[in-house]
């Protein structure tokens, strides 16, 4: 008999948590008569037959704020009591936390459980009660509910979520020699997402009489055994292999055909190949494209590690967990790069619907609030209490956004250049190292992750592939690896993330030439799981590591002080294959070669035909400040300000430019400046690009704009042009055609577009692109609902500051300051904010010139240098009124501006002027005395368009020079700040 | 001159402990960043030290409420070579009149183990519990401090600008009488203030809802001081959240004054 222990804060005390609670059901429910108290409890199955209450006492209860009860209820007023707890195998870390408190006060280890209890006062009936524990309370996925009425309820009984129904470990042999409906069926029910093709290729190599033969001296068949079929299927999975980006493309336009052999070759890898061939000796490219994170040289000693992934489909069903596990999942990327980086910061995009959405949901969607909230929650918690700094990030909104949100996180670090005397950045293995595996346990987690985001999320996937991430397990695991590697216990590093072990020791084995898993060795979270299954999960907070034999004892003594668990779990070898053995009896042989390189190329076409816009004429609002107001509200412009502050965005203490800046430390941030070495004034600048909705026209402007945007953001706060580099990360809808997806030619041939002006313009900006990610399958299909995100491309760009003191922020300092556009204002209102708010598309793009933008951005980084410019910010959505408006109230000045100083084109009107959305153009602010020197640098290219003024008011004066906008700083701060003031 | 010997305690999920080790430095003393594991393993001993720093992070994971699971293991694991527990090292430490700094999370140790107000030693008599506003925040405030108090860490000091980063630190007492005693023993040593410098219960210049506006507090002594804002987030100039409108920079950020004391007050017993 297990023992339910129920902890609440005393009855005399504001129950904040029960408030938010209360809050989020108002959202979700807005017709509810609202409940009355909302009272929250944690709760702590133990599952032993007694423990004496004092123990309990002093474990789980806090007497200054908190009564407990054992067996019994706190309160017992009427209402509903809804108990959630976790599924079977769900992670559960305050349980694990309750366990080990218990642990150290008993001296024996019982395992504990958890579950939140909500006793919610009002008179609903019980279906009214459940829709508010399934919408606002739990999510079925990965929780349990029970609900029961008060105050007349029965007893609650303890509730221990065991694991049942489990198997013996068993390996199957599955025969490949099948028809094509048979194989592509077996692709389907396993999850294998393999094609026909695909699988053909497997069982061609089978039948290979040397392969049989190697195979018959392990004792295999020529049957494939589960445990094979499936690593193979996870290393040749999109998600692992890029098979689109890879692949051999035709692409046609306007009648002409063009033959592209890899889209990563020919325009990622192949612009940054040139660009380091022509910078030479200047090239600060340490390691691109060949780690888990792109390597660049921070200074003599230190080298900067970044990496962004994407969290999308996992956050789409569990958006607390996907994102959580997102954030603390890309963490590792840097972290086991090289020889593995200290991390520093993170920084995060989030692409969702509206939250305001009211139509009715598609099956299994679940409401853009929710996920918004889900998703914020879960960065929040793996970012805060890994210690990494939030420092910077935006949130994108589109309604197409409702089937899939895209959630992309990153992270960078810092590790010197050599460790023991060894470059950092190589990962050396020698055949006879030991595999060991440190952090968490494996269970059936997160199992087929890899192969489950590499297809369209549909209404039978599987919940198997939501996990938890935990933040703790994590930080004491990087905690001891940074100490171990310190002290030279270890060779090389990498991360268990896609594809669990099969893909980690997978890709460190081709360091030596093979290796041997014992597959019984790596310790589980509970028994009964197949060897496949071990190879393949996801179970997260895991590093695979190298470590030689004589290091090895040391290794261990160091990982059980630090509290961590390490096991040694095989040998590299130099065999040439992927060998595993479970139990004595090999499992899986197969040849490394095939296994990274087997997989057969594919064959994709591609077929542009350029959207059509709409010509209609510019709408001209009856009233400038009144759309000016509508404008900032909007939801890609306005305040974030909400997530950001529950963002920790400055622990580590070298927090220099911050998201949230100016006189009431509320203001837009451009990008992020950190000190990572706190003895030093050099900085690491990062910001980022994106901009989907541009797509719509053509991706190739998208993809571009999104880079420039990026380059802006990070010349504004003075980022230094000549030591930075890109990241880019796609995320699109399926662009192979086929039955399911007819315009899937014309989305691949985005795709090629946008690849071309990332050769384009990373060539232009002299900037290598040492890193990046794609996402290929952000569809949604539910009965006859298909719905596709907008192609949609993150640039971010991560580099140098040298002297930190001279950052520059967005927000006007002074009154009397000359205000100056530097770049041209163009017609170019396509897809822009102002025409989307009219309900309109356009037909003209911004266009990048990037010479002429490269040229202005290193005068402006001179300018910085010395000391010329006292705010500088960027002009994106909403264009220059949005630019002005967030300046001035940032800052607390308001300003004076001439609309006929601008440089723009023959026939604009002051409507086009104030919200096209021309890409390259910043706004500065120079102080009265330093104008001279600023000019001196920029000439024509900088146009005084009027002054800042103590009066706290923006004025924009028209081209003919009447009053077209005359509004009060703070109206304008609040209508951009009350959208998502929640 | 003694050379002052700064123990910046950290492990299980501490987490500022890097630029509580910087603010040491800077302040002159040697500091030392040591995962609780070595001391349990004996093979760093807390007495060994003279200044005692419990760092912000989330101890734990914060999973069972704020370093609850730290105040239950400071009692109970033992240190492999004494046999001591971690709160007998402590009680040791605090005897020989050495200095003791928990910052947010290491605060929230601090009055989770009774360390804090340690009247008596070991008896919780204050907690810190959810922001009213149910949120982490990160955000800057205004500290007054109180000239009254003990504090040897505040002393000399009129106000102090720092950023609080938590979820859990509304302040609270167990009782009416633990609250009059602490304001009238002087041991709210800092509050959380308005731009006059009057301690204020309105949000957000009181972040959290804490009671009397408390944002820290110390022992009878003096010696042992918690707080939830962050000084060691406020060393550099540059981390001040305006510093860009006013670039007459002073050369280091206010929070360094809290270690300088500490720096200070040791040297002077030592």
């Amino acid at each position: 008999m297990a023992i339910r222990v129920e902890v609440g804060l005393k009855e005399h005390l504001f129950d904040a948590r029960g408030s938010r609670v209360k809050r989020q059901i108002l959202h979700a429910f807005p017709r509810l008569t609202p409940p009355g108290r909302i009272s929250c409890f944690d709760i702590y199955h133990v599952d032993a037959d007694t423990v004496e209450q004092a123990f309990l006492q002093e474990a789980f209860c806090d007497p200054v704020i908190q009564d407990m009860s054992v067996g019994g209820v706190l309160r017992a007023s009427a209402g509903w009591y809804i108990e959630v707890g976790f599924r079977p195998g769900v992670t559960d870390n305050v349980g694990r936390s309750a366990q080990y408190a218990l642990e150290l006060i008993t001296g024996t280890r019982i395992p504990v459980f958890s579950s939140r209890g909500y006793l919610i006062q009002g008179d609903y009936g019980l279906e009214t009660a459940q829709a508010i524990a399934s919408e606002c309370l739990a999510n079925i996925l990965i929780h349990t509910i029970r609900i029961f009425p008060f105050p007349a309820g029965p007893r609650i009984e303890p509730c221990i979520p065991r694991i049942t129904g489990l198997h013996e470990p068993e390996v199957e042999e599955v025969s490949l020699d099948l028809s094509d409906g048979e194989l592509l069926l077996l692709s389907q029910t396993r999850t294998l997402a393999l094609t026909v093709e695909e699988m053909k290729t497997i069982a061609r190599s089978l039948r290979h009489p040397g392969t049989l033969k190697n195979r018959e001296s392990m004792g295999l068949s020529g049957k494939i055994t589960d445990v094979e079929l499936e690593c193979l299927a996870q290393t040749w999975s999109e998600h692992c292999k890029h098979k689109i980006f890879n692949a051999g493309i035709t692409y046609e336009e306007n009648g002409k055909t063009k033959k592209i052999s890899s889209l990563f070759a020919t325009y990622i890898k192949g612009a940054t190949a040139k660009i380091r061939r022509a910078q030479g000796k200047d090239d600060i490219c340490v390691s691109v494209f060949s780690d888990n994170a792109g390597v660049i040289r921070f200074n003599d000693e230190y080298n900067l590690v970044f990496k962004v992934e994407t969290h999308n489909s996992p956050s789409a069903l569990d958006p607390y967990g996907g994102a959580l596990t997102g954030i603390v999942g890309v963490n590792r990327d840097p972290f086991g790069t090289g020889m593995g980086a200290k991390l520093i910061f993170n920084t995060d995009v989030f692409c969702f619907a509206s939250p305001f959405h009211s139509a009715a949901l598609p099956p299994k969607i679940l409401h853009p609030l929710r996920i918004f909230e889900g998703v914020r929650e879960g960065v929040e918690h793996g970012g805060n209490k890994s210690g990494i700094p939030t420092v910077n990030g935006c949130i994108v909104f589109d309604e197409r956004y409702l089937g899939k949100p895209l959630v992309y996180c990153g992270t960078a670090g810092i590790m010197p250049g050599t460790v023991g005397g060894e470059p950092s950045h190589i990962k050396k293995i020698d055949p006879g190292a030991l595999i060991v595996m440190s952090g968490g346990r494996i269970g059936k987690d997160g199992i087929h992750g890899a192969t489950f985001s590499s297809e369209e999320l549909h209404e039978e996937s599987p919940t198997s592939a939501v996990q938890i991430g935990d933040p703790i397990t994590q930080k004491k695991l990087t905690d001891f690896l940074l100490v171990a590697r310190d002290k030279g216990l270890y060779r090389a590093i990498t991360d268990n993330g896609a594809g669990g072990l099969s893909s980690s020791v997978g890709e460190m084995a081709t360091a030596c030439g093979g290796c041997l898993i014992e597959l019984e060795k790596p310790p589980l979270k509970y028994h009964g799981l197949s060897p496949w299954e071990i190879l393949l999960s996801e179970a997260q907070e895991r590093m695979t590591l190298a470590v030689s034999p004589d290091r090895i004892e040391a290794f261990l003594a160091l990982s059980k002080r630090m509290d961590v668990e390490s096991t040694v779990i095989g040998t590299f070898t130099d065999s040439g294959f992927f060998h595993c053995t479970y139990e004595g009896r090999t499992v899986a042989y197969l040849s490394l070669d095939f296994l990274h390189n087997g997989l057969p190329p594919m064959n994709l076409r591609a077929r542009w035909k350029a959207p059509v816009g709409d010509n209609r004429e510019t709408p001209v609002p009856l009233n400038h400040g009144i759309k000016l107001k509508e404008m900032l509200g909007r939801l890609n412009i306005c305040s974030k300000e909400y997530v950001v502050r529950q963002y920790d965005h400055e622990v580590q203490g070298g927090s220099v430019v911050k998201p949230l800046v100016g006189e009431q430390c509320d203001g837009p941030s451009d990008a992020a400046v950190i000190r990572p070495l706190l003895d030093s004034e050099e900085g690491v600048v990062v910001s980022n690009g994106i901009i989907p909705r541009y797509s719509d026209l053509d991706a190739y402007h998208m993809s571009a704009c999104a880079l420039d945007e990026a380059v802006r953001n990070y010349i504004c706060v003075g980022g230094n042009p000549n030591h930075w580099a890109f990241l880019d990360n796609f995320c699109w809808c399926d662009p192979v055609a086929g039955p399911k997806n007819p315009d899937g030619e014309f989305k691949l041939a985005q795709l090629v577009r946008a690849n071309k002006a990332l050769y384009d313009y990373a060539l232009a900006y002299a900037c290598p692109m040492i890193s990046g990610k794609d996402s290929m399958k952000n569809d949604y299909i539910g009965g006859e609902v298909k719905i596709s995100i907008p192609p949609t491309i993150l640039i971010s760009v991560i580099g140098k500051i040298e002297d930190v003191k001279k950052a520059v922020t967005m927000d006007i300092k002074q009154s009397g300051s000359h205000i100056y556009i530097l770049g041209a204002t163009k017609k170019e209102l396509g897809c822009s904010e102002y025409l989307a708010s009219w309900g309109l598309r356009g037909s003209r793009l911004p266009a990048v010139e990037a010479k002429k933008a490269l040229k202005r951005y290193r005068l402006l980084h001179e300018a910085i240098k010395q000391g010329l410019v006292l705010s500088a910010h960027d002009c994106s959505d909403g264009g220059l009124a949005v630019c002005l408006a967030e300046m001035a109230f940032a800052g607390g000045f308001g300003m004076d501006i001439n609309l006929d100083r601008i440089k723009s084109e023959k026939g604009m009107n002051d409507t086009e002027i104030l919200y096209s959305e021309s890409s390259s153009r910043i706004v500065v602010e120079v102080a009265q005395e330093k104008r001279k020197s600023f000019m001196a640098l920029f000439g024509r290219d900088a146009s005084c368009i009027g002054s800042s003024t103590q009066a706290p008011c923006l004025i924009i004066r028209s081209k003919s020079g009447q009053t077209l906008i005359s509004e009060a700083l703070a109206d304008l701060k609040a209508a951009w700040k009350k959208t998502l003031d929640f | 001159m003694a050379q002052i010997k700064a123990l910046i305690l950290t492990g299980f999920g501490t987490n500022c402990e890097m630029e509580m080790a910087y603010a040491c430095r800077k302040a002159g003393a040697s500091a030392d960043i040591v995962h609780i594991s070595e001391v349990l393993e004996g093979t760093c001993a807390i007495n060994d030290y003279h200044f005692l720093n419990l760092p912000g992070g989330f101890l734990d994971g914060d999973d069972l409420g704020s370093a609850q699971v730290e105040s239950v293991r400071l009692k109970h694991a033992r240190v492999r070579t004494t046999g001591r527990n971690l709160f007998e090292e402590i009680e040791t430490f605090i005897g020989r009149g050495m200095l003791i700094l928990g910052v947010c999370n290491g605060f929230q140790a601090l009055v989770k183990s009774g360390i804090l107000p340690g009247d008596p030693l070991g008896k919780r008599r204050v907690s810190l519990t959810f922001n009213d506003s149910a949120k982490f925040e990160d955000r800057w405030v205004r500290l007054k401090v109180n000239p009254e108090s003990p504090c040897i860490f505040t002393n000399g000091i009129a106000s102090l600008l720092v950023p609080v980063r938590h979820g859990e630190g509304k302040f609270v007492t167990d009782s009416d009488e633990t609250l009059s005693e602490l304001t009238g023993e002087r041991l709210i040593a800092v509050h959380y203030a308005d731009q006059d410098l009057s301690p204020t219960m309105e949000y957000p210049l009181n972040p959290n809802g804490s009671v009397s506006a408390i944002a820290g507090i110390c022992d009878r002594t003096g010696r042992i001081f918690g707080l939830m804002p962050h000084p060691e987030a406020y060393i550099h100039p540059t981390n001040h959240p305006a510093w860009t409108r006013n670039r007459d920079l002073a050369d280091k950020g206010e929070g360094i004054l809290l270690f300088e004391n500490a720096v200070n007050f040791l040297r002077g017993i030592l």
